[in-house]
């Protein structure tokens, strides 16, 4: 791969349009309730009231004879139809199915669905649904359930705990012993998720003439066709998952197979299109879409002089009652497990326990935010324990400029980085002294101030040997991203991608790219998003690797591209390829200029000249190609070391709060992040990704968290009560950029959208623990309600 | 998240309104702004069998002065209210407070007679209307009557309106306005347009001497509804304040305010919580009361 | 129930229609006249994704009824765009500031700002951040979006 040559660059880095842009701001975006097929029927769901029950019986009749009402369908229905979803852990005793059969296992679970002509009368007749339950005992606690045998959510598994797992990499007892210190403490990450404004819905129609599954989601997921084949028993090529959607904002948690099962199933069994868009209380009720729930106790072992050797974590993740991806957030973090430290060795021992509550799905950072909340809390505790500066101690363990590439313990090898550069530019745009000035007035005042400071690193580019880790059965090694170009006879350029986007400029990536490589004005080219048949291979829009991965394959399709064009001009003019040059199209003679051939004639002879084609050259003017994640491709080793990510972006964050002493309340009064995700390739996308990223870090920081009361009845299905930041809560955020190319893909890029959501957790929290710090006092769970603040502040306690 | 059916009319008159509101005997809702009762509809935890609008009653909207009070007809939008030079002048406390309430969308349709209706116990024109003692009047097809705030709350979403009365319009009793009043509010909420957690208003008049001459204070997000602290009020008036004295009038006080409150623990905050930043918000209001008036002195 | 019928300008074209009385203007200007650039995000009156200008006034469609639409002047983001489609000046500062991500809250945003800029020709960033205080954005964390505003006050400043 080819290191960045940023000077050259025409449209790559420059401050450009996004091209998706107009059609949101006109109102022409096409999100999937927008789509409106022919007698579509709806559906409405009748939920779980309980915890955990039996169902004893239901009674649909009442449901189905209201007029307008074309089904009430059951778990048991459903469950003699379709095959269970597959989990991504290995757990033959764990069923799933979208409705629940037989008993139910949270507040909100679906029991039944009714179909009818308008979202209306289906929840007239949703309420005419009669189910008897015998209500059960639940397990709420997650580490009541890690220990409890008798109250159990799968009661066939036979115990609550999906996953334990212990890792151990360096020599984790002999660093400890040799260590001047080691302290230990507790954090807790609350249950929040990324709640998108869009919830997710689901349409699906069934061709009867061709067998074929026709299906349009707000899906954000790799293995979305794979698993709806599978439950729907038909072949994969049976379907068709329409992704030229617009997804209104994910993050993650866009998933939906249930709903897919559920919809597919009947569009099948009536003859109609169905359409299933879940209002927002289903959407946080049970839609599936909680986030990491976790409980992290940690050893860390220090020096005198502040150098870190060595960690042990315990991680104890709630994954509620039906872990689908979920569980795999334990595994990640394994990529980048030391943060950008340079530690030793590490023990890392991770459970994933299940509970009544609803289940977990991948969200933002994909366990990393939480993970990295722990670390840089235990980087701030050694600070206190030392009386040194926070910032000393991370000068002292940050991994140097030429230690790069960097090999963790845990095996992933760090492609490149700058973090005493990032930390400096960031530190000097925040005028440190300065804001230390106006912390040391505030306090002088009687004011309760502290300044925040957190690194983060955000693994890029994806890498499914991760599930290899918790699941050895699964032995996948291939994380790949296609792109294809496609050149008409007109030379006009597409780029085709093969998933759907929910808010990262994919199609702006793709033909920032294509433009740069083929020297087009990005404007001109269309990109477009294949359906699932007709798609280049992808793993979806996960885990920060569009512009890695998509970005670097739609590179080396424009190289095919071109050097194509560069074989039919060889051909024309007569001339050996090496003694051509390509420029905006046309091939030149390097000698005589004016011996050339322009874009269209290449173009024109590609498609419709075949006696002027190289001999044995395929007409036609299109180019596929793959990109296998760098590094990825190998199976751990016998020590559980394998590199996971490709790349590593890097961020430091630098927060100034003050808090209400009466109240509790924090006020976030400056915010400055430093970031550096290699070569951008459009600034405008990675400062919105950095920012609203932040934004969302600020939300589990102070303000979100789904709650459960100790009976298992869930308290935050609305707007009012899942609190979500508004532009109110969010400071204006000064950002500032930092480039230090990857030498892994085509421009220099990595990934940038999560790494604003990885450095705010833990970077409000140390603030406030700063501001807290005078009085002695420390708070070390997430999110830090006022409530909970003023009850340490004056009350000693941290109950709300 | 669809409503249950319902039958629509559009009232013309406040007579016509008070006779749809018979007719539903008992089963009928007003509908006004409907920023409280859309969504409860949606979420299909109110059922009426008949809306009847309001929005087209001309008689019940718009704000007017008279000799002793100000009258704020019950559809008058919170948006109205807030840029209101009559209500800035004569009841700046309730334009404090307007500030707080819901985000400007909200409060272009929500009206002031919806939002005491409604009677969330933290909500802020509820609590104004108290601590203004301020009266509101009902209508009935038959009849009509005039209700003392402190009288019209009864609990939680709870008030003495029946559901065959509308809410016609709210009168606030109008100071002397002689320069020696302030008034402060101040409430806590997560978020910025959430209900408050714990909210706060106090008006303090003073005499030329700086003697506190009257004092209304009142919590909401304490207890059912919301509450006067007349402990509080009596302590003040008896004092007096002068610079030396509010502080320690105030720490003898804050017992006696505590324990009378009876907020709920939920899954924002639990009841304690609500009481220690009860005392909290009631100081704050207060000092900027008495800030204000003493400037009005000067 | 009963149903009604309504005459409603949007977007400075009428429609004739007879409606339901529980069906919300969100669901009739998005079902009824396919208007579908105003959004549902919460359905209770948080989010600010079903922002219309009612009278010309920004409400959420969400908390109305279609029959209260009736005799009214509606406009929906579609209605912010130029005759020929194209989008605004307002809309095209959302372009070059890139104010937006996902796209799905953006026409609350538009409507409340277009409210905004009609009242006040220069806001300050605080003043922005009250006009939008209502609009939920999970993407943008909101600074693009304030940083549009003032561009697009700018640009109108300057053109007249």
């Amino acid at each position: 791969m080819r290191k960045s040559k940023s000077t050259n660059l025409r449209y790559i880095s420059k401050k450009r349009r996004v091209i998706e842009d107009e059609r949101f701001v006109c109102g022409t975006g096409k999100f999937v309730q927008d789509i409106q097929l022919s007698d579509t029927k709806h559906i409405a769901i009748v939920q779980s009231p309980y915890a955990k029950a039996n169902i004893i019986s239901i009674n649909s009749k009442p449901a189905s004879e209201l007029d307008g009402v074309h089904a009430v369908l059951t778990g048991a229905e459903l469950a003699n139809h379709t095959d269970p979803i597959r989990f991504g852990l290995n757990l033959p005793n764990v069923t799933w199915y979208p409705l629940a059969v037989n008993m139910v296992r949270y507040v909100g679970e679906w029991v039944a669905v009714v179909v009818a002509d308008n979202p209306y009368l289906a929840e007239d007749a949703a309420e005419l649904v009669e189910v008897n339950y015998e209500a059960l005992d639940p397990i709420i606690d997650p580490e009541e359930a890690y220990t409890d045998s008798k109250r159990l959510v799968h009661p066939e598994h036979g115990s609550n705990i999906l996953y334990e797992g212990h890792f151990c990499w360096g020599p984790v007892e002999e660093d400890f012993a040799k260590s001047d210190f080691s302290l230990s403490f507790r954090v807790r990450w609350g249950r929040s998720s990324t709640v998108p404004i869009e919830t997710f819905g689901v349409v699906a129609e069934w061709d009867e003439g061709r067998e074929m599954l026709e299906i349009w989601a707000s899906i954000q997921m790799p293995n979305f066709v794979e698993l709806l084949a599978s439950a729907m028993r038909i072949p994969l090529n049976s379907v068709r998952l329409h992704q030229d959607v617009d997804v209104g904002g994910s993050y993650g948690v866009k998933r939906g197979i249930k709903h897919a099962i559920i919809v597919s199933y009947l569009a099948r069994k009536l003859r109609n299109p169905i359409r299933l868009i879940e209002d927002r209380l289903i959407n946080m009720s049970s839609g599936d879409a909680h986030g990491p729930d976790r409980i992290f106790d940690t050893n860390i072992a220090f020096n005198k002089d502040g150098k870190v050797n060595s960690l042990k974590i315990r991680a104890l993740d709630d994954a509620g009652a039906y872990p689908g991806r979920g569980p795999f957030q334990l595994a990640k973090p394994i990529s980048a497990i030391v943060g950008p430290y340079k530690i030793n060795s590490v023990e890392y021992d991770a459970i994933s326990v299940t509970t009544n509550k609803t289940g977990q799905v991948p969200v933002r950072g994909f366990g990393q935010s939480p993970t990295n909340y722990m670390l840089e809390t235990a980087i701030d505790r050694v600070a206190r324990h030392l009386n040194q500066r926070r910032l000393d101690i991370r000068i002292k363990n940050l991994i140097k400029n030429d230690e790069f590439p960097y090999l963790i313990p845990s095996g992933s090898s760090y492609d490149s980085g700058d973090y005493l550069g990032v930390l400096q530019k960031t530190l000097d745009r925040a005028d440190y002294e300065n804001l230390m000035k106006r912390r040391k007035n505030a306090r002088i005042d009687g004011r309760l101030a502290g300044i925040g400071l957190a690194t983060c690193l955000e693994p890029g580019g994806g890498n499914n040997i991760f599930e290899y880790l918790m699941n050895p059965s699964a032995e996948i090694t291939t994380f790949t991203e296609g792109c294809e170009i496609k050149v008409d006879p007109d030379g006009l350029i597409t780029g085709v991608m093969g998933t759907t986007s929910s808010g990262q400029g994919h199609e702006t990536l793709v033909a920032t790219i294509i433009g740069e490589e083929l020297e087009f004005d990005p404007a001109l080219i269309r990109v477009v998003h294949a359906d699932s048949l007709n798609a280049p291979v992808t793993r979806s829009p996960v885990a920060s690797r569009m512009a890695i991965m998509l970005g670097s394959a739609a590179a080396g399709a424009a190289q095919k591209i071109k050097a194509k064009a560069l074989a039919i001009a060889a051909e024309n003019l007569g001339r050996p390829i090496e003694k051509l040059e390509y420029a905006e199209g046309t091939v030149f003679d390097q000698i005589n200029t004016s011996h050339n051939i322009s874009w269209s004639e290449i173009c024109f002879i590609a498609h419709k000249a075949y006696h002027k084609l190289p001999h044995g050259m395929e007409p036609g003017m299109r180019a596929h190609n793959v990109f296998q994640v760098p590094g990825g491709g190998q199976l751990p080793d016998t020590d559980q070391r394998v590199q996971i990510y490709p790349c590593f972006s890097f961020q430091v964050h630098i927060p100034y709060v003050e808090i209400d002493q009466h109240t509790g309340k924090v006020s976030i009064l400056n915010y400055f992040v430093g970031h550096d995700c290699g070569t951008q390739i459009n600034p405008d996308i990675v400062r919105g990704m950095v920012i609203g990223g932040l934004a969302h870090g600020v939300g589990a920081a102070l303000y979100e968290k789904f709650q459960y009361l100790p009976d298992g009845q869930f308290l935050n299905a609305t707007f009012a009560d899942y609190l979500m930041p508004s532009a109110y809560e969010i400071p204006m955020v000064t950002d500032i950029e930092h480039c230090t190319p990857s030498p892994l893909t085509s421009h220099g890029q990595k990934g940038s959208g999560e790494g604003g959501y990885l450095g705010a957790p833990a970077a409000i929290s140390s603030a406030v623990n700063d501001a807290l710090a005078p009085r002695g006092l420390s708070i070390c769970e997430l999110p830090m309600r006022s409530s909970i603040i003023e009850g340490l502040l004056n009350n000693g306690s941290t109950s709300q | 998240m669809k409503s249950a059916p319902f039958d629509y009319v559009l009232a013309k008159s406040i007579y016509e309104a008070t006779r749809y509101l018979a007719e539903g005997e008992g089963e009928a809702a007003v509908l006004a702004g409907g920023q409280t009762l859309m969504p409860m509809l949606s979420m299909r935890m109110a059922r009426p069998s008949v809306l009847v609008d309001i929005n087209g009653i001309t008689d019940l909207s718009g704000i007017e002065e008279n000799n002793t009070a100000i009258e704020i007809k019950a559809c008058t939008r919170q948006t109205e209210l807030l840029n209101s030079p009559i209500v800035k002048y004569h009841l700046p406390l309730l334009a404090q407070a307007l500030t707080f309430v819901g985000h400007s969308q909200t409060r272009n349709r929500g009206t002031i007679g919806g939002s005491l209706a409604h009677a969330d116990p933290a909500s802020e024109i509820p609590l104004v209307a108290l601590a203004l003692d301020a009266e509101i009047c009902l209508s009935h097809v038959e009849s009509s009557r005039q209700i003392p705030a402190t009288e019209f709350f009864l609990g939680p979403m709870m008030t003495v309106c029946e559901p065959t009365e509308l809410l016609v319009s709210v009168h606030f009793p109008l100071t002397k306005k002689e320069s020696r009043v302030g008034t402060g509010f101040h409430e806590m909420s997560e978020r910025h347009g959430d209900f408050a957690l714990v909210a706060a208003a106090a008006k303090i008049e003073l005499d030329n001497k700086g003697s506190c001459i009257d004092a209304a204070i009142a919590l909401g997000g304490v207890d059912g509804t919301p509450v006067r602290v007349t402990a509080l009020e009596k302590k003040l008036r008896s004092n007096g304040i002068s610079d030396n004295t509010l502080e320690s009038a105030m720490e003898l006080a804050i017992p006696e305010i505590l324990e009378d409150l009876n907020p709920v623990s939920d899954q924002h905050a639990t009841a304690d919580y609500r009481k220690r930043i009860a005392a909290i918000l009631a100081l704050r209001a207060i000092n900027d009361a008495i800030t204000e008036a003493k400037g009005n002195i000067a | 129930m009963s149903s009604h019928n309504i005459r409603i300008s949007v977007n400075e074209k009428t429609y004739r229609s007879t409606v339901d009385s529980r069906i919300t203007l969100l669901d009739f200007l998005r079902n009824d006249l396919s208007l579908t650039g105003t959004h549902v995000g919460c359905e209770h009156g948080v989010c600010g994704a079903c922002s219309i200008l009612y009278d010309g006034t920004p409400v959420r469609s969400c908390s109305l009824l279609a029959i209260q639409a009736d005799k009214r002047q509606i406009t929906t983001v579609e209605g912010l765009c130029n005759a020929d489609g194209s989008p605004g000046v307002l809309q095209k500062a959302f372009c070059d500031a890139h104010a937006m991500q996902c796209g799905y809250c953006t026409p609350g945003m538009l409507i409340s700002a277009h409210a905004l800029l009609e009242q006040n020709s220069n806001p300050s960033a605080d003043e922005i951040k009250e006009s939008i205080g209502g609009n939920l954005c999970r993407c943008t964390g909101y600074i693009q979006i304030i940083e549009a505003v003032q561009l697009a006050s700018q640009r109108l400043r300057n053109s007249r």
